[in-house]
């Protein structure tokens, strides 16, 4: 294929080759960043969070009647209570185990903190503490979860002491995720080492590390996201938190019974409307708005796409159109109906191949603009030469309908004179 | 002329019925994108008082010092420290200020056999409700003696006015909060600003406005839980509600409200003073730090616009942009194709100005059908947000005069600049060559 007639077919309608190379360096560079975006979000829904998910039921409530004074007979008697109902709970037939915790991986609220290995931090440097998820349960609350212990143990009944809102920690052992104690300790194992909580002066032993342990909170740029501590300590003044493991196959006759057999152990007490959610819902809730995102920017790539491809084949028919004339001459003088559809789809090559060259460095503009704005991370260089393969495929799929017509064209247009 | 170039245009985009229908399409796809995003980004993005909330202020006071900031960019906490907040309350150096900071109590029914439910809502002080306006149904306030007396008093939103009493006048009536009685003081009309201004520390979007608000006094009296945020350097040395009280941590939101820029200077002075008397007192060891943010300042400095609706707009406008291309490429395509029409128009003395009409009706005809396109399908988008953005971000996106208006008049103004360039291309038809290649 010679390559010159065509650009000099091209210089006749320059205005047109502008506006669609134009329009496909724009569909590059949107789609290239929304797709970017699209997996970005996947890859963040997607992650799993260390405990065994399925049939895990989530129940929150608060008792009406108990003390909420921070005195020993108030947290005796929420103890108590919590005990009553955790025998509820493990009672009801579907139920596996019960437990209580002081929050789920991805359930937003909790508490964070830090992590170092020398008893006193200093907040302005960094690098002297590690910043970290905590949670407070007991050894039932580590194997309802399902968390997967990879050294060491789970705590000991008696290792279990009771917290109160706000005060320090005062367990003189923890266990941690994998990914905390790899930061912590870079060289060496972390079963057995000793870390300080919070800055404070009491060394804590590292008795356990679970594979993985995603901490509650969602947000964006959490950079802590799998930097978790687990402390063996029952939280809550007032209010409890009880995962549940339903037994396979009984998790929605479990979701349903729990609320009421709550309120028969002791009616004063707050339960609402989503004080009881599987993890899948707790789930669903937390990425809401990255999938949502994800689908948008899905919906938005359709359509352009859609609107480029149809942009090629309708000025391309124009131009088939156009030159009938000369088509018919070319076709007169010799030229194969090959020829003729090789001439467009090579037209169509080039115009997409100077949109593509501009697509780049709009698509690098693009993410920038978004990376400065909008914590998004470098577009992977990789996206640009698929980016700019599927729209060269986009092109030449839009070309092809006018092209075989341009084919068509009978070699005796030539001699009509209109 | 004008009723002859809208026949002209019907029969010219008749004559192609699929381009046509691209266009038309091109162009409602391209503008429902951005309506819908927009719609979104508008209800998110508002001032949530516009006629006052240059006048409101956030005070922030640095408690925490320099070498503890430095990871915040040297910006002191987002909310004060309890003892600070009750000596800028004690002060009273505002028209109006309201120390608060979010409840979330329990309400035990008055029948029996009701089970209990909590209900959220903020502690605040009586000049809360004149300073972010609002809106009474029935009653009032309570009053500052009440503030000062601890009183169990309480002002109830509208919803818990109707769960509770039916939605009649129910001040003077009692509820249980907490184990104690409250006499109702007030009931709120529907009020649900967005973003929830006088507290974005914990929180900016919400489905439903919030259900009671309690005297700030009277719920530290009787230990009621904080329901939002705290931030610590160091956990508080002593247990329970206490321990944050007298620690350095920041958890309580506070709200000022000052009519004129001498007073905004003289709070600003007054700020000052305080931080350096509390430097005097040893209490801090650096000089003061202070920020005074107007409500858009705030706002903005909090970020409460979520990101995902700015780059779903942005993203949006890109495929507009996209589309205006696509459509110029298919109009100029359209009008050329006619350079011969043209031609023996002008030869036979049209003005250009005649062409440029009559080609521009053609353009605004495309631009008309897909801005009525375009209306239906940003109703579908704004009803179909609710699938891909959550629940208190969707509920705000509705459809109303404007939005409508505004749809029509973007996918006009749209193509009629996607048709100046096409336009300008018929109308400098060069006559004399389009007759001799004829």
């Amino acid at each position: 294929m010679h390559v010159p007639p065509i650009l000099a077919a091209l210089r006749k309608h320059k205005s047109g080759v502008v506006l669609i190379s134009l329009q496909i360096a724009l569909t590059l560079a949107i789609v290239c960043n929304a797709i970017f975006i699209i997996a970005n979000r996947i890859e963040r829904v997607s992650r799993p969070t260390g405990i065994v998910e399925n049939n895990l039921v989530l129940a929150t409530q608060q008792w009406a009647d108990a003390p909420t004074g921070s005195d020993q007979a108030s947290i005796d008697k929420n103890a108590s209570l919590r005990q009553r109902d955790l025998a509820v709970l493990r009672g009801l037939p579907g139920v596996a185990s019960a437990a209580a915790v002081s929050t789920v991986p991805l359930g937003g609220n909790g508490w964070n903190g830090a992590v170092s290995r020398k008893p006193h931090i200093s907040i302005a440097d960094r690098s002297s503490y590690q910043m970290v998820g905590f949670y407070f349960m007991g050894p039932p609350g580590v194997s309802t979860l399902g968390v997967k212990l990879i050294a060491g143990r789970n705590f000991k009944p008696d290792e279990v002491t009771r917290l109160t809102q706000g005060r320090p920690a005062a367990s003189p052992v923890i266990i941690i995720s994998r990914h905390l104690a790899h930061r912590l300790f870079p060289h060496g194992h972390a079963l057995g080492q000793t870390v300080y909580l919070n800055g404070k002066p009491k060394p804590i032993t590292i008795i356990g590390v679970v594979e993985r342990l995603q901490t509650m909170n969602v947000g964006f740029s959490n950079n802590f996201a799998f930097d978790s501590v687990i402390v063996p300590q029952i939280t809550g003044i007032g209010y409890s938190v009880y995962a549940i493991r339903a037994k396979p196959g009984r998790m929605a006759a479990v979701m349903h019974e729990i609320r009421p057999a709550l309120y028969k152990a002791d009616p004063m007490r707050v339960m609402d409307d989503d004080s009881v959610q599987s993890f899948a819902q707790i789930r669903h809730d937390a990425y809401e708005g990255d999938i949502g995102m994800a689908i948008l920017m899905g919906v938005i790539c359709l359509i352009l796409i859609a609107i480029t491809a149809a942009g090629i084949v309708g000025l391309t028919s124009f131009w088939v159109g156009q030159r009938r004339k000369q088509i018919g001459i070319r076709r007169a003088i010799g030229a194969t109906r090959g020829d003729i559809l090789r001439h467009f789809q090579t037209e169509n090559f080039l115009i997409v191949g100077a949109g593509i060259v501009l697509g780049l460095l709009l698509a690098f503009a693009l993410n920038i603009l978004l990376m400065r704005h909008y914590e998004l991370p470098r577009l992977p260089l990789s996206y640009l030469p698929i980016g700019a393969l599927a729209l060269w495929v986009l092109g030449q799929a839009a070309v092809l309908g006018p092209a075989l017509r341009a084919a068509a064209v009978p070699p005796v247009v030539a001699t009509r004179s209109v | 002329m004008f009723g002859y170039y809208l026949q002209l245009g019907l029969r010219s985009l008749k004559r192609n019925r699929a381009l046509t229908a691209l266009m038309v399409m091109t162009i409602a796809f391209g503008v429902a994108a951005s309506m819908t995003t927009w719609s979104v980004f508008r209800s998110v993005s508002g001032d949530p008082i516009p006629w006052k909330s240059s006048s409101l202020f956030v005070p922030q006071i640095d408690n925490w010092g320099p070498s503890r900031n430095q990871t915040n960019g040297g910006e002191p906490p987002q909310a004060l420290a309890y003892m600070d907040a009750v000596n800028l309350m004690r002060a009273h150096r505002a028209r109006y200020q309201s120390a608060m900071y979010p409840v979330s109590p329990l309400i035990v029914p008055a029948r029996t056999g009701g089970h209990p439910f909590s209900e959220a809502g903020h502690a605040v002080f009586s000049e809360f409700f004149p300073m972010v306006d609002a809106p009474f149904k029935y009653g009032s306030a309570w009053s500052a003696a009440d503030d000062a007396k601890r009183a169990r008093v309480v002002v109830i939103g509208s919803r818990l006015n109707d769960k509770l009493f039916g939605g009649g006048d129910s001040v003077g009536k009692t509820i249980h909060i907490g184990g104690t009685d409250y006499r109702v003081t007030g009931v709120l009309k529907p009020w649900n600003p967005q973003p929830r201004f006088y507290d974005v520390v914990n929180g900016s979007y919400h489905v439903h406005g919030e259900a009671l608000f309690v005297p700030f006094n009277t719920a530290i009296d009787v230990g009621m839980r904080r329901n939002g945020n705290m931030n610590c350097y160091t956990p508080p040395t002593e247990p329970g509600m206490q321990g944050e009280e007298q620690s350095e941590c920041s958890w309580v939101a506070f709200m000022v409200e000052l009519d004129s820029s001498s007073q905004v200077a003289a709070y600003k002075r007054f700020l000052d003073g305080y931080a350096r008397q509390q430097q005097q007192a040893g209490r801090f060891t650096w000089s003061p730090n202070n920020r005074l943010r107007d409500l858009p300042q705030w706002l903005t400095y909090m970020h409460v616009v979520p990101p995902n609706t700015r780059i779903a707009l942005l993203v949006a406008l890109g495929l507009l942009l996209v589309c205006l291309v696509n459509t110029t490429g298919l109009l100029l395509a359209k009008f050329m194709r006619r350079s011969g029409e043209i031609g023996v128009r002008r030869a036979l003395g049209a003005p250009r100005r005649e062409i440029y009409m009559q080609y521009l009706i053609e353009a605004a005809m495309v631009g008309v059908a897909g801005g009525v396109l375009g209306l239906a399908l940003t109703s579908l988008g704004v009803v179909g947000v609710g699938l891909v953005m959550p629940a208190n971000i969707a509920s705000l996106a509705h459809i109303n005069v404007s939005l409508l208006a505004l749809t029509v008049l973007v996918s006009i103004v749209a193509t009629a600049l996607a048709g100046l360039y096409p336009t300008f291309r018929a109308a400098h038809v060069n006559p004399a060559w389009q007759l001799r290649s004829n």
